[in-house]
């Protein structure tokens, strides 16, 4: 459990993340917003509280793996490797340009700390399994924690490397839906409905968890939860909002791929308190 | 001629490195009773993940298996190894450089009797575009058994293609193979007839006839169709002038493709492709495929006369 100290380290520092993604997709002008103010607190909930991971050895064998599988949140997992101190935080000014480290979409080649690469929706889950076996196979005690968005759960292959994850008891495996509710062209049970998604991963044969996506507390005890499940593997869907932090990009379908422009990142910054 | 079982060669090697290289993982779709994976899975079960029908997970658990150190051998049927789960090889394969070695069996037309559904004519062209992969397609058993040794020990993508039915054994006992090189197997100075896979044996019971007539023509074995090797395309275009190539294979975008490239650019000269053409196969047996596609040792003959009549003038009649 964290106390109200951490708790408020944790807030603090997702203010900072949301200010730190909102500069650099201004700065890049291009870019997914909504999808990445949305997984804030799940990948800081990961990287400053839960996986064991080393900054300074980024290929520790013995680490806990992120697999990044809506790949497009990338803007959210570069600041939140560099808060960590895989890289300097002056590479987020180069976001999406050529010769950067930060491609458009997660990639394991340039990036230090990214575990492999991701981006073309629905590969993901499959990939984490496939650590997920290999530490298995080397006794290693390590987790691989997988982020999907809710839209990509229409993609084929998640349902493949689902049932996949359950038949070979792949207990080392948490799988995290961003549940924002939004997808590309709109709502996403407008475009290609998912519900129930929890009891379909449920039949699939997975230990299923419900959050707030945006409640530390919450997600943090769901990890903690899907630690101690035995034999199968784990997915938490947290209910999130798609732009969260900034009230006119909040719910917004048509942020889902666009940056904030000059006027609307000052109007942003004077919400989350800077001036 | 004796024959050499392709699958079965892949099969027994695999299982063989299995002891030496603890790193080796084995997957398949399914299929492991005929692209021969089953004899790895039967000596170690540990080491071997049957994934279902599920070709694109398949590729995508392999490249997380590689991702975290394993050297993974990943099999299947070529059309949907190659077809099937394409994106899945060129992401999270591929374009990390991830060591997967994709061994897909049942390649060509001489799949036979189950038809156009199963057979590929395709995979060739579609994963030699892939930036960084490497393909291969053995020519007999004898060069199953090297490349797959000799595989094992490069990191990084290949495919290499199986097939369902047996080889004319071809090289002999001392062969290595180098990837990129390839193997004059005859030597003539009237033309060269380039093969791959099952059409080796082709092109050396081509060279055979066409003797009889008087054409002395050069063999090669090209079974490495990327990287592939200039300087000996290069040399037989200066020194034997015409070029048949001959695949089991669409004409567009596999060996045939991939030789005219080279020399088109490098030293230009006749290059006629024997190969599927741009159709679909049918059910059939083998030979009667082969017949039926225009993939005989009479085929490249008439290839090869085809360029001999008309190597003076300046084009080749269009039919």
């Amino acid at each position: 459990m964290l106390d109200t100290v951490q708790i408020e380290k944790l807030e603090s520092l997702a203010k900072t993340i949301r200010v730190d993604i909102l500069k650099m997709l201004n700065n890049a002008s291009s870019g997914h917003t909504g999808g990445s103010l949305s997984t804030v607190e799940i990948i800081l909930s990961l990287y400053f509280h839960k996986m064991r991971h080393n900054p300074k050895d980024p290929k520790w064998l013995d680490r806990d793996r992120f697999v990044l599988s809506k790949g497009h949140g990338a803007p959210a997992l570069y600041t939140v490797l560099a808060r960590s101190g895989y890289f300097d935080l002056s590479e987020l000014r180069n976001l999406r340009k050529l010769g950067s480290i930060l491609q458009g979409h997660p990639d394991m080649k340039v990036t230090p700390g990214i575990d492999i690469s991701t981006g073309s929706l629905g590969q993901g889950l499959s990939m984490a399994n496939g650590m997920a076996l290999a530490l298995k196979l080397d006794k290693r005690p390590s987790r691989v924690y997988v982020l999907m968005g809710d839209g990509e759960n229409q993609e084929g292959q998640i349902w493949e490397a689902a049932m996949a994850a359950a038949h070979y008891k792949l207990d080392n495996v948490c799988g995290i839906i961003d549940h924002n509710g939004l997808q590309i062209d709109g709502p996403v049970n407008e475009i290609m409905k998912i519900e129930p998604i929890a009891d379909k991963w449920s039949c699939f044969g997975w230990e299923v968890f419900r959050v707030n996506g945006h409640d530390f507390r919450e997600i943090i005890a769901a990890l903690d939860k899907a630690e101690t499940v035995k034999n199968k593997p784990s997915l938490i869907v947290a209910r999130t909002i798609k732009g969260k932090g900034v009230s006119f990009f909040e719910g917004k379908v048509e942020y889902h791929g666009i940056p904030p422009t000059d006027e609307e990142l000052a109007k942003a910054l004077v919400e989350l308190g800077i001036t | 001629m004796k024959l050499t079982g392709i699958r079965e060669a892949y099969g027994e090697t695999l299982a063989a490195l299995g002891e030496l290289y603890p790193e080796i993982v084995v997957l398949d779709a399914d299929l492991s009773g005929s692209t021969k994976t089953s004899l790895f899975a039967k000596k170690f079960p540990d080491r071997f993940f049957n994934m279902g029908v599920a070709e694109q997970n398949l590729m995508g658990t392999a490249a997380g298996l590689a991702a975290s150190g394993k050297t993974v051998f990943a099999s299947t049927f070529a059309i949907f190894a190659s077809g099937r789960a394409w994106e899945q090889v060129r992401y999270s394969i591929v374009y990390n450089q991830l060591n997967v070695k994709i061994v897909a069996s049942h390649g060509g037309v001489t799949v036979g009797e189950d038809g156009g559904s199963h057979q590929s004519s395709e995979d060739i062209a579609i994963m030699r575009v892939l930036p960084g992969m490497r393909v291969i397609v053995p020519m007999d058993g004898k060069e199953m058994q090297e490349v797959i040794k000799t595989v094992v020990k490069i990191p990084g993508p290949f495919y290499i293609r199986s097939s369902r039915v047996k080889f004319p054994l071809i090289l002999g006992d001392d062969y290595k193979f180098e990837l990129g090189k390839g193997k004059i197997l005859r030597e003539g100075k009237d033309l060269s007839l380039i093969g791959c896979g099952l059409m080796v044996s082709q092109c050396l019971e081509a060279a055979e006839t066409l003797a009889k007539e008087g054409i002395a023509a050069r063999v090669v074995s090209l079974s490495t169709i990327k990287p592939i090797d200039e300087e000996l395309l290069v040399d037989c275009s200066l020194n034997t002038g015409g070029i048949v190539t001959a695949e089991e294979h669409s004409v567009i975008g596999g060996l045939g493709s991939a030789v005219a490239e080279v020399l088109s650019e490098k030293s230009p000269t006749y290059i006629v492709r024997v190969g599927v053409q741009d159709k679909f196969g049918v059910s059939g047996s083998a030979p009667d495929l082969l017949e039926y596609l225009g993939l005989t040792p009479g085929n490249i003959v008439k290839a090869a006369q085809q360029i001999m009549e008309h190597r003076s003038q300046k084009t080749i009649p269009v039919v």
